[in-house]
């Protein structure tokens, strides 16, 4: 697609996010910051798996690592300050990836993602069998952090609308920085790991520190999504950890089409959707969930992304026959 | 922990890691030989479970729905080979990824849709209902031991398949180069069809096996897929002989898990794999 299309596209559609909640309901505004909220974790999936070609399958081990921190940092009888509590639990998110990603980025392949699972599982299982977080039954949060800073207070989060303002402002800082990043000598460096990590080692980059570093930031930037789910829902659960849960992102990224920041978005947005609506319409919502999914890799490879690309290629050859 | 003790929970060891065996090993094949990544080899061992339950409840013996049961899941590993995994071959794993998991969406819910979501026992066998006394008060279940026997018969025969048959000398040759095999005029196609309906139907046993045992329940495939990626990935992939070894490593682990640290015990077996990989990043029985 041409560029300037696609930039007028995605503004347009950031256009009509922002207008949302000034004609829907609250309840389909929550039902957009959740889908949001998605899609700012599947972005940062997108990081490791699209542009770096690590296939991680514990992904939401870091998403549940921060969802857990928006509550446990926080005092019991009053709402956390948004300010200390946002950075402190992407911070915890960042250390656990940092420390995770020593042990398992010196496996590679099928082991990688084998590995992934079965440290994002010890975290599932030390929150599912211990007091720490409330056990199998998960942990409310009482208050929705608070916004003030020096005595003003910008928004406040107990308004769903400000909340989903929030959201989708995260949402776009996180585009922007992770597009910028991958533009820098940084992110070059990481694409180049994806096509060729012996060539990049040969090169002389320390290809171990990149691949690190951007495990790091993408765990970081999930724990970013997994705060702003446990003030959203006001609950955790272990389940947040799941492999489940690191199962659907992973989803979310292929069917958008990896190594593509907007087609991440769109994954969110089109099996979030898919499943709202199928759940909306009947009990056995998996079945046809499955269905679309099994069709999907059928018949769209390449995911979402390569549609309007493969839509285009059709209709000039349809120009060229007629 | 006295000796009686240790016995019961050894013995129980080494029967859940030879049920798992039986799963792990058909998803080592068909992941080695025909490279799949088939997340929905879970749902062939829940399928089983089920097929147990119903097929038992219609003719009252368990003995009867395994013979009657076990040509079925060849038979449906046949056809879904056909059908689906025929068109996985030259995609990427993560094609398979997504096509394997939505299948498992499709088989819970078929599974909801036939049996509903309820929880099922299913009888142990009238002729291995009663159990051997160890001591006063402890004794030990006869049924499971004949788990234990049959699925090591299975393994052995496995193996006899495998290292001694012209079936076996195609699978191995398979797994170590495939378009090789092809150029010396072996069907492939047809090779895989067998792997992957022999794979289907060691995992409906195993859920049959486990039926009586284990009870009948949704989303029992989920947790059985999960231990069984463990166990392939420690074996090392597409070794039948490692994925023996690891599934009795994690049994034990498992097991004496719960008996030594049960705050903890869902750790146990992911910390044993953490710790084999950092060990041996290929699994501890990777072929070169």
């Amino acid at each position: 697609m041409n560029s300037r299309v696609s930039t007028f596209f995605k503004l347009a559609v950031l256009l009509g996010l922002a207008g949302f909640p000034f004609f829907g309901s609250v309840f389909y505004t929550e039902v957009l910051a959740k889908i949001l909220i998605l899609a700012i974790f599947a972005m940062s999936l997108d990081l490791l798996v699209g542009f770096t070609g690590l296939v991680s399958f514990g992904h939401a081990a870091y998403f549940g690592i921060a969802a857990y921190m928006a509550v446990l940092l926080a005092p019991q009888s009053e709402a956390a300050s948004l300010w200390i509590i946002l950075p402190l639990a992407v911070l915890c998110a960042g250390i656990a990836a940092f420390v995770i990603g020593i042990f398992v980025l010196r496996t590679k392949g099928i082991y990688f993602i084998m590995v992934t699972l079965a440290f994002s599982q010890m975290a599932y299982f030390i929150f599912h069998d211990t007091k720490l977080g409330g056990g199998s039954d998960g942990i409310y949060l009482d208050y929705r952090p608070d916004a003030t800073i020096a005595g003003f207070t910008p928004f406040d989060f107990n308004q769903t609308s400000h909340l989903y303002f929030f959201v989708l402002a995260a949402l776009v800082a996180v585009y922007v920085f992770l597009t910028l990043l991958l533009r820098s000598p940084f992110g070059r460096v990481l694409v180049g790991i994806r096509s060729n990590e012996h060539r990049m080692l040969s090169l002389g980059y320390a290809t171990f520190r990149y691949k690190l570093a951007a495990f790091t930031i993408a765990g970081a930037l999930a724990g970013l999504a997994g705060f702003l789910y446990a003030v959203l829902f006001g609950f955790v659960t272990p389940e947040y950890l799941s492999w489940h849960k690191s199962g659907d992102v992973l989803l979310m990224v292929i069917l958008g089409g990896m190594g593509n920041l907007a087609g991440a978005v769109a994954g969110a947005f089109v099996l979030t959707g898919l499943q709202e609506v199928f759940a909306d319409w009947t009990k056995h919502w998996q079945l046809l969930m499955g269905g679309v999914i099994v069709l999907a890799v059928l018949f769209m490879p390449g995911g979402l992304a390569a549609l309007p690309g493969r839509i285009v290629a059709r209709l000039r050859k349809g120009e060229n026959n007629g | 922990m006295d000796f009686t003790t240790f016995l019961i929970q050894l013995l129980n060891a080494v029967q859940y890691g030879l049920l798992l065996f039986l799963v792990a090993s058909g998803l080592t094949l068909v992941f080695g030989i025909m490279g799949i990544i088939n997340l929905a080899h879970g749902s062939f061992y829940m399928l089983g479970a089920y097929m147990a339950f119903v097929l038992t409840s219609m003719t009252g013996n368990l003995l009867l729905t395994i013979l009657i049961g076990i040509p079925l899941a060849l038979a449906f590993g046949a056809a879904l080979e056909a059908l689906l995994f025929t068109h996985l071959y030259k995609r990427n794993h993560l094609d398979q990824v997504l096509l394997t998991y939505g299948l498992i969406l499709i088989f819970e819910e078929l599974r909801s849709l036939t049996v509903g979501d309820d929880v099922h026992g299913v009888p142990v066998p009238e002729m291995f209902s009663m159990s051997i006394p160890l001591s006063d008060t402890l004794s030990y279940p006869v049924y499971r031991l004949v788990i234990s026997a049959v699925c090591l018969l299975l393994a052995l025969g496995l193996y006899l398949l495998i290292q001694r048959t012209r079936l076996g000398m195609m699978i191995r040759a398979g797994s170590h180069d495939r378009d090789m095999v092809q150029a010396l005029g072996i069907n492939i196609n047809g090779l895989y069809r067998t792997v992957f309906a022999i794979g289907v139907a060691l995992a409906a046993l195993a859920g049959m096996l486990a039926a009586p045992i284990s009870s009948v329940y949704p989303g029992m495939g989920g947790g059985v897929l999960i231990i069984s990626f463990v166990i392939v990935v420690i074996g090392g992939i597409g070794s039948v002989w490692g994925a023996l070894v690891a599934a009795l490593v994690i049994g034990f682990a498992d097991t004496f898990g719960k008996v030594f640290m049960p705050d903890m015990a869902g750790l146990t077996v992911y910390l044993v794999m953490a710790l084999v990989l950092l060990w041996r990043p290929e699994g501890i029985f990777r072929k070169g």
